[in-house]
């Protein structure tokens, strides 16, 4: 019997292609979009771009029935609501800056997509990530390992994956780079060979994340200080949300010199902003922790600690802590090291681990 | 994927029967001329309208000069909302309609009320019966329509037509209702149940996609629906469609003949497998009526179990079903009549509708019966919420 794969299709050139490599593979391939707006109004129906946005569902119909596989749209409209979206807005409230497509990955498409096909007795769920599974002999586990291209590599926003969810995921595209990725869907004649790559964040279409938070919850903004990091009042703020650590544009102040965002401190509602220097941390303490490649950290490590998904890698020791928690000090200070993004672990190009960053320590 | 193909899903749209298209295809190839013309083709084409006509006045019991083809069961149901919406106006501003229509009524309505009207969108008791006394409540001296379904799509669930018929006539308020589901299904007598308006569509009794049909009574105000040409006494302008009208007739016409027969075998497909499911699987409620419902409808919901996974898994075993209505299939968000008897929200989005048809037979059952308890005892076995209610026992 063919092993059955659902693969998650966005409409858009990766996952598309990871369908017909599937296919040439062998494998009975199921189409599968995730319907996850909140609505289907004539807005979200016209909107572009967003990686599960109707047009996309359309797109992602049209290479289905070009490769001849079966196709259907499966409704995850309420724990997308739930797992991202509120928590995306809830975590700026709080003062955090949130990657939601780490909580999609880890809730959306390989919690409830996976569970969905397992419990209709299908192997695998695939989607177009640029990483790799790899089984690993020696320590008998499922390790993922970074795609091939480093400049597309999107393990940091998977390292949440757990062994029983890895020995049922395919990512056939993490063997290629984007070249070679657009190429075959050419070559396949794919109608989105030539479509851009999505941006941003999906659910947030202008990239307006205040005014979404303001539109989708209760939350008002509440103006107050800039103060510098002596106490000193520098000016009056929007509301916390429109800030994040290290950001030096839109502060909406004329100071003199550049300042930056260092601390959010929701509880007395200030911004605190210093200068160049003062961006620069030396680690981080990290909780909500999951480990790939080891099964639990026993002592210190040394590994390539990366801090958000366009971070460069840093040389870094991760401490294991009590309560669950660990510990990161770099070797040298890091810029931006942002409460709510999450500090991913690597030995190589194997994704030990990572964790949620909670504060970043001096 | 599989081998075995069994359509359930004759609600949604059924097969076009043989003799039908044989009676169409003329009208494609050789009898193509336009019925505003005056030479032979274009006379040919005019009888075979009026015939067709003729056949559709018959099923109703209404008079020819009463048919008029539309391009589908929404665009009639469109039409007579807005037209008598629109050419009553001075007499009133109140519709009154059922919560549970289909949203070629609905959406119209809302629309409507957009645009000033109001709209009494009526209860449903937990088998999906509109009850005749709130009818008669909800009429006001402003009352210009009642819309109410002859038969759900989604529940089956057949309406006292006869009994709201004779209180809108009594009343002198126009009634309506979209008879989508129920023509072939139903005998229908627009003058023994009052009818004044009556729905129609060909593609749900083996008759060709893209034709429907809209009775008004002799003397009911509503205002002409697309202008630009005299085709149906310039009430629907446009070129008609020959060959589906043509198509349409022969259809309703075999509809109507077979009728009996085709109630009794559909009867005996339908309460097998409701029977048949209750045996083998627990946890389970019928939607709609047991009795008042059409005769190839079976809505079952599976408590602990979400109504999309099943599709698809029975797709994959070649069983072809629906959860809901076909056109809100794609929208995946739970059925609003399934929520107006008074089901949970999750108790709605376990639920599925398979509808019979001619083709299908007790080895269909048998299929269906050995395919679907396993499909929802696998999908029970994942359900956390299952969990909890085993060990609860």
């Amino acid at each position: 019997m063919k092993k059955k794969v659902m693969v998650g299709m966005s409409g858009g050139v990766d996952s598309s292609v990871a369908a017909a490599v599937l296919l040439e593979k062998g494998y009975d391939v199921i189409g599968v979009t995730m319907q996850i707006w909140p609505d289907t109004s004539e807005e979200s129906r016209i909107r572009e771009g967003g990686c599960c946005s109707l047009s996309a569902v359309d797109d992602a119909r049209r290479v289905a029935n070009r490769l001849g596989i079966p196709f259907y749209v499966m409704n995850f409209k309420d724990e997308f609501r739930e797992k991202v979206i509120d928590y995306f807005t809830s975590e700026y409230i709080r003062g955090r800056t949130p990657n939601p497509c780490i909580a999609c990955n880890r809730y959306i498409k390989f919690e409830s997509l996976l569970n969905k096909a397992v419990a209709m007795g299908i192997d695998y769920v695939a989607t177009g990530h640029y990483a790799r599974i790899v089984y690993n002999e020696e320590t008998g586990r499922y390790n993922l390992k970074k795609s091939v291209s480093e400049r597309k590599d999107q393990t940091y926003a998977l390292y949440n994956l757990t062994q029983d969810q890895l020995k049922r995921i395919l990512m056939p595209i993490g063997e290629f780079d984007k070249e070679t990725v657009r190429a075959k869907a050419r070559e396949l004649g794919l109608p989105v060979a030539s479509k851009p790559d999505s941006q941003e964040i999906c659910f947030v279409d202008d990239n307006d994340y205040g005014r979404f938070i303001c539109e989708n919850t209760d939350y008002e903004d509440v103006p107050g200080y800039f103060i510098d990091t002596k106490g000193n009042i520098l000016g009056r703020h929007r509301g916390i949300i429109h800030y994040t650590i290290g950001q030096r544009k839109g502060l909406g102040i004329a100071l003199g010199k550049p300042m930056f965002v260092v601390e959010i401190d929701v509880k007395n509602n200030r911004v605190i902003l210093g200068d160049e220097s003062e961006v620069f941390m030396r680690g981080l303490v990290a909780d909500d922790l999951n480990f790939i490649s080891i099964e639990s950290l026993e002592g210190p490590m040394r590994v390539k600690a990366k801090i958000r998904y366009t971070a460069r890698e840093a040389d870094a020791v991760v401490y294991p802590e009590e309560n669950g928690m660990v510990r990161v000090i770099f070797d040298s200070p890091q810029r931006a090291i942002t409460p709510g993004q999450s500090v991913v672990f690597y030995d190589g190009d194997v994704v030990v681990g990572g964790g949620v960053i909670q504060k970043a320590i001096q | 994927m599989s081998e075995r193909f069994v359509y359930l899903d004759h609600a949604a749209t059924t097969y076009v029967r043989k003799e039908v298209l044989e009676a169409m295809l003329p009208y494609f190839t050789e009898k193509y001329g336009n019925a505003s013309t005056i030479y032979s083709i274009g006379r040919e084409s005019k009888k075979a309208i009026e015939e067709a006509r003729e056949k559709v006045a018959l099923a109703l019991g209404a008079d020819v000069k009463e048919i008029f083809f539309t391009g589908s069961g929404t665009e009639a149901d469109n039409w007579v909302i807005k037209g008598v919406a629109y050419a009553n106006r001075q007499k009133g501003n109140h519709i009154i309609t059922s919560s549970i229509e289909h949203h070629a009524v609905l959406h119209t309505c809302q629309y409507l009320e957009s645009e000033g009207f109001e709209v009494t969108y009526l209860p449903v008791d937990k088998d999906g019966l509109v009850s005749p006394e709130d009818v008669r409540k909800a009429i006001r001296p402003e009352t210009i329509l009642i819309s109410i379904m002859f038969a759900n799509n989604e529940i089956g669930t057949i309406q006292p037509i006869g009994e709201i018929g004779a209180i809108a006539r009594e009343k002198g308020v126009y009634f309506h209702t979209d008879a989508v589901q129920a023509v072939g299904n139903v005998p229908i007598d627009v003058n023994k149940m009052n009818i004044d308006l009556l729905s129609l569509s060909g593609h749900k009794f083996y008759g060709p996609k893209g034709i429907g049909a809209l009775y008004i009574r002799k003397g009911v105000k509503i205002t002409n629906f697309m202008h630009g040409g005299a085709q149906e006494r310039g009430r629907r302008a446009s070129t008609e469609n020959v060959p589906a009208i043509v198509g349409l007739g022969k259809a309703i016409e075999i509809a109507t003949k077979n009728m009996d027969e085709y109630n009794r075998k559909l009867i005996a497909l339908r309460d097998r497998t409701i029977d048949e499911l209750f045996r083998r699987i627990p946890h389970i409620r019928l939607n709609g009526h047991r009795e008042k419902r059409l005769p190839g409808n079976v809505n079952i919901s599976f408590e602990y179990i979400e109504g999309e996974s099943l599709l698809l898994m029975l797709d994959m075993k070649g069983i072809a079903a629906s959860s809901g209505s076909a056109c809100t299939s794609g929208s995946l968000d739970p059925s609003h009549v399934l929520l107006a008897i008074g089901l949970s929200h999750e108790t709605a989005h376990g639920s599925l509708r398979l509808t019979f048809g001619e083709e299908n037979t007790m080895e269909d059952v048998d299929y269906l019966l050995e395919t679907l308890p396993p499909i929802v005892e696998r999908l029970r076995a994942m359900s956390p919420l299952y969990e909890k209610v085993k060990e609860g026992v």
